[in-house]
């Protein structure tokens, strides 16, 4: 079965959107593909650097957006290795994705968390994990709505595990898109 | 034995430079082509589209810097310089294999370049008499760093940022208030109507260590402009630019006075902006340290800086292999090279 999936949760600051990353970090496997998508203040940063610090990269995460893709070596105690943390802000071309050869670095087995991914999703590959950040709302500023989204033959089937992965930012509001 | 007259090209990210440098540091020619208008557009770097400018533009920026250093010898030149990283991938092969292609074709030394001691060489050409050790507080659009300088060659990185570039947040900030690109000078225009203190953003870390933190900030900026839509873009923009610049220089000055420097020294394409100029030199009035301004040509990327830096790597360890590959994340070799001048 191959039919996408989401789930929403809250956050209520910077610190559970961050815990909320690293939650959800254990769930990828070598060769996924994470879209991060969000205004610009959404969050992006925050997630970016507890995934990053989750999947056992040292050091601060850093921005991407000037060198367009960093790669960091991941600790040895998780199975991914290599964690490619990218940014598809200051790129106005599809085809100049493509140069940033991430389905070659997911190939090798990397994880890649792509910010502005939406926008390069179509060259990107069919499957991926679609994280939309949203923030602001009736409980605050800080407040964010994150969804997640599985969709490609790799995420069918692992509602579940993100679920459970999750269970601590539930319950959710079930949405089954299409 | 005198230092050669070294070609330095640089074309890290969206300058295409190049310069001659001779013996005593003395800069023969220094010829910068800009993109700035390429990339106006798209509201920052677009890396495919700066390669293939890179392309067109380095071999007439070459020439021109040639001629102008009157270097019309067989070869024109004693060594090549560039830069291999950090910086853009596609725009840094560009400079470096034209570097090692005339280093074949002339048969003479080559040799890379980090473009973060590029900068620091940059104050060095504008500052002959520089005392160590100092700090260099090295801004741009990709990097944020303090520099404990304590010997040409001989660094200690003292913080960095964590996140986004002071130079990042400049751009962001000002394509978000709808400024144009690049957003550092854009701020810096609109900031001189504006009140500075009209919003109380946050000075991430500013009592803390010397990393810096400036992601935060730019989601404040965000949203109070969200909250307060009708509020004065020029109040924003001095405000946004008074909290960077605040914890720029409150951040530097604990590092010259906790390292016992004799200076600060500005460096990188931000070191361009008015405030930040400005509260630097009062700065080290008051803590009677030198202020090592840099020129506005020495702010920006330029090849003077990377033929400089390269003239001092020969003499102190000799030529690179032209096996050397560009390096999009390459760190400054901290702790590395000869002590001393």
């Amino acid at each position: 079965m191959n039919r996408p999936w989401a789930l929403s949760a809250r956050t209520v600051d910077a610190t559970t959107t961050r815990a909320f990353a690293a939650a959800l970090a254990p769930v990828v496997r070598p060769g996924d593909l994470v879209l991060l998508v969000g205004a610009l203040g959404a969050g992006k940063t925050v997630f970016a650097q507890g995934f990053g610090a989750a999947l056992g990269v040292e050091g601060p995460v850093t921005s991407p957006t000037f060198t367009l893709v960093r790669q960091y070596r991941c600790s040895a105690a998780g199975e991914v290795e290599l964690f490619v943390h990218a940014d598809l802000y200051r790129l106005d071309h599809l085809r100049e994705v493509g140069d940033l050869a991430l389905p070659e670095l997911l190939a090798e087995g990397a994880v890649a968390l792509v910010e502005w991914g939406d926008a390069g999703a179509p060259v990107l590959g069919e499957s991926a994990l679609e994280v939309v950040i949203v923030p602001g709302g009736s409980e605050g500023p800080d407040t964010r709505t994150i969804t997640v989204s599985g969709r490609g033959p790799r995420w069918a089937g692992r509602l579940g595990q993100v679920a459970a992965a999750l269970q601590g930012f539930g319950p959710f509001e079930p949405e089954c898109a299409t | 034995m005198s230092d050669p007259l070294v070609l330095g090209i640089e074309t890290s990210c969206d300058e295409t430079a190049a310069a001659v440098v001779g013996p005593g540091r003395e800069v023969r020619s220094s010829v910068v082509a800009s993109q700035v208008d390429v990339h106006a557009r798209f509201g920052g770097v677009v890396p495919e589209l700066a390669g293939r400018a890179h392309l067109e533009l380095l071999v007439p920026v070459i020439a021109e810097a040639l001629e102008r250093a009157g270097a019309d010898g067989h070869p024109p030149v004693g060594a090549v310089a560039a830069t291999s990283g950090p910086g853009l991938m596609g725009s840094l092969l560009v400079g470096l294999s034209h570097a090692k292609a005339l280093s074949m074709a002339w048969a003479v030394p080559f040799v890379g370049v980090n473009h973060l001691e590029g900068h620091l060489f940059a104050s060095l050409l504008d500052h002959p008499d520089l005392e160590w050790p100092l700090v260099v507080l090295l801004v741009s659009g990709g990097h944020t760093m303090l520099v404990l300088v304590e010997g040409l060659g001989r660094y200690r990185l003292l913080g960095q940022t964590l996140d986004d570039a002071a130079g990042e947040a400049f751009d962001k900030v000002a394509r978000f208030l709808g400024l144009g690109y690049p957003g550092g000078p854009a701020v810096d225009r609109v900031a001189a109507g504006g009140d500075s203190g009209a919003f109380a953003f946050p000075r991430a870390m500013a009592e803390k260590g010397y990393d810096f933190s400036f992601s935060g900030l730019k989601t404040a900026v965000v949203r109070a402009v969200e909250r307060e839509p009708s509020a004065s873009t020029p109040d924003v923009a001095a405000s946004f630019q008074e909290a960077v610049v605040d914890v720029l220089v409150t951040k530097a000055r604990r590092a010259v006075a906790a390292t016992g420097s004799k200076g600060l020294c500005l460096a990188g394409g931000v070191a361009a902006n008015s405030l930040l100029r400005a509260r630097v030199e009062a700065a080290c009035v008051e803590d009677e340290v030198a202020a090592l301004v840099p020129s506005q040509a020495m702010c920006t990327d330029n090849a003077a800086m990377i033929a400089a830096a390269g003239q001092w790597r020969l003499a102190h360890g000799g030529p690179s292999s032209l096996d050397l590959g560009a390096d999009p994340n390459l760190a400054l070799a901290l702790g590395a090279g000869t002590p001393g001048q």
